[in-house]
């Protein structure tokens, strides 16, 4: 990959739109840190989603605004949040028993590498300055990893790999990315492209990513499972 | 007469050394024991042990003891803070690092009388497999974290992880009473149920302690046979926090 940047594709409150379009109503979702924490806003007013904070909160609504903050009230990236009608708070070992039994339909998280298989590398780069938080029992545990993140990083290299050189989150664990570029789905260790853009073409999709991958693109995505 | 409100916080420490592993509840600044992390620095302690979620945010909760050197290992899941990370680097702390479930569940388990459990959390990753540098010398990590044992059941791998027990336990709650009965308030709650239950000594800081009246049942959250002391501590607001309520 030689360019620096995609000059075409969404940007990072399009591509959040476009994932929280697929988040069905009734369901509990944990957003992780950055680019997924703004699908929260996004989510289509008829439907009733359920967000999950691993620190020990189910029902979260948005960042509080100035005024409204409550200092005994914080989201996993520790910014103040508000609850909705409905929420709950709990301690973090209840918190996590939920994670890992199965009880979140969802966790949409970012990536520093994903490979072709769906194993998700999001915590560490060696040499570097690790933490893993719950982003481990989350792909153990989430019935769905839906992974959102600039298709490419910022040496311009495609994030999409054969196969991840950065430590593991978890392995075969991601069922869906989301990209600036295009949507692929993984199912069977095969990993399929079926949505582009608006304005980016299959070529600009295959030239910017790393990892093999099949063609069935659809008009909208569905969930599958 | 059960009385386990202590006046001076200075008191509750007391017991508190040097080598010691301490419990620190909190995650970003909810549910952090501002005021009984300050006293503790105040027994001028080193070479602690301490498990909390992070490194801590901003120059007090655990980034004092950061800040101050005081901490030898640290066990969490996100150390965070840029201090934590060039006292690594520079071979100056340790580092256990944990799934965040995995921490909660050792402290859990450690605090329901259990020595280890499985779980599937981590499997075929650098934090069972092992490799992770704990402890940097001369530029370079010197020491690792060990491989777990993994065991198969129906087909999955599990990771062994074994209970945490610390010697303290420092606890933010909103309300206790003189029984040491505790109730927390939203996301406060955090990790410090789990910190009070595994340790030998818990010391629990509340907002409200009213020597003359019993929390009701029902709003227990943490039971009193868990705690050992009980301290008011006035809530601790961040810099643009405070700042409006000045000017309120």
């Amino acid at each position: 990959m030689t360019s620096d940047h995609t000059t075409v594709g969404l940007d990072a409150e399009a591509l959040a739109a476009r994932v929280a379009g697929d988040l069905q109503d009734g369901w509990y979702v944990n957003l992780g840190l950055g680019l997924p924490a703004l699908v929260g806003a996004h989510v289509p007013a008829d439907r009733e989603v359920v967000l999950h904070t691993e620190n020990g909160l189910l029902g979260i609504g948005g960042i509080a605004s100035a005024g409204e903050e409550d200092p005994d009230l914080c989201d996993a990236s520790k910014h103040y949040t508000t609850l909705r009608p409905g929420a709950s708070a709990f301690d973090s070992a209840t918190s996590f028993a939920l994670i890992r039994s199965g009880r979140l339909d969802c966790a949409v998280l970012g990536a520093l590498q994903v490979s072709g298989g769906g194993d998700l590398a999001n915590w560490y780069v060696p040499g570097g300055h690790p933490g893993v938080g719950g982003a481990m029992d989350l792909a153990v545990g989430a019935q769905r990893i839906w992974v959102v993140m600039r298709h490419l990083d910022r040496d311009g290299r495609s994030k999409i790999v054969t196969a991840c050189d950065y430590p593991l989150t978890g392995r075969a664990v991601v069922d869906r990315i989301y990209t600036d570029l295009a949507v692929f789905q993984l199912s069977e260790g095969r990993l399929t492209l079926v949505e582009l853009a608006p304005g980016v073409d299959a070529e600009t999709v295959a030239s910017h990513t790393d990892a093999e991958f099949d063609t069935a693109l659809t008009p909208t995505t569905e969930d599958h499972r | 007469m059960i009385n386990k409100i202590a006046d001076d916080v200075s008191r509750a420490m007391a017991q508190v050394r040097s080598g010691q592993c301490i419990a620190i509840g909190g995650f970003g600044r909810a549910g952090i024991p501002f005021n009984l992390i300050d006293a503790l620095c105040d027994r001028d302690l080193t070479d602690l042990h301490v498990i909390s979620n992070n490194a801590g945010k901003d120059d007090d909760g655990v980034a004092r003891l950061v800040r101050e050197r005081r901490i030898g290992k640290l066990t969490c899941t996100f150390p965070g803070h840029p201090e934590f990370f060039s006292q690594y680097l520079a071979g100056e702390v340790e580092l256990e690092l944990v799934p965040q479930g995995t921490l909660a569940e050792r402290l859990r388990a450690g605090g329901a009388g259990l020595a280890a459990f499985y779980t599937p959390t981590g499997a075929e990753t650098l934090l069972a497999e092992g490799g992770l540098p704990t402890r940097y010398a001369d530029g370079r990590p010197a020491e690792r974290q060990a491989a777990k044992e993994v065991r198969d059941f129906d087909g999955v791998a599990h990771v062994l992880e074994h209970a945490l027990r610390p010697d303290v336990a420092l606890v933010k709650a909103h309300a206790a009473d003189r029984y040491g009965n505790v109730r927390f308030r939203l996301s406060a709650r955090n990790f410090n149920p789990l910190c009070a239950m595994a340790a030998r000594t818990t010391i629990v800081e509340a907002e409200q302690v009213d020597p003359g009246r019993a929390l009701d049942p029902d709003d227990v959250h943490l039971p009193g046979a868990f705690v050992s002391s009980v301290v008011y501590g006035a809530r601790r607001l961040d810099r643009a926090l405070a700042h409006r309520e000045d000017l309120r």
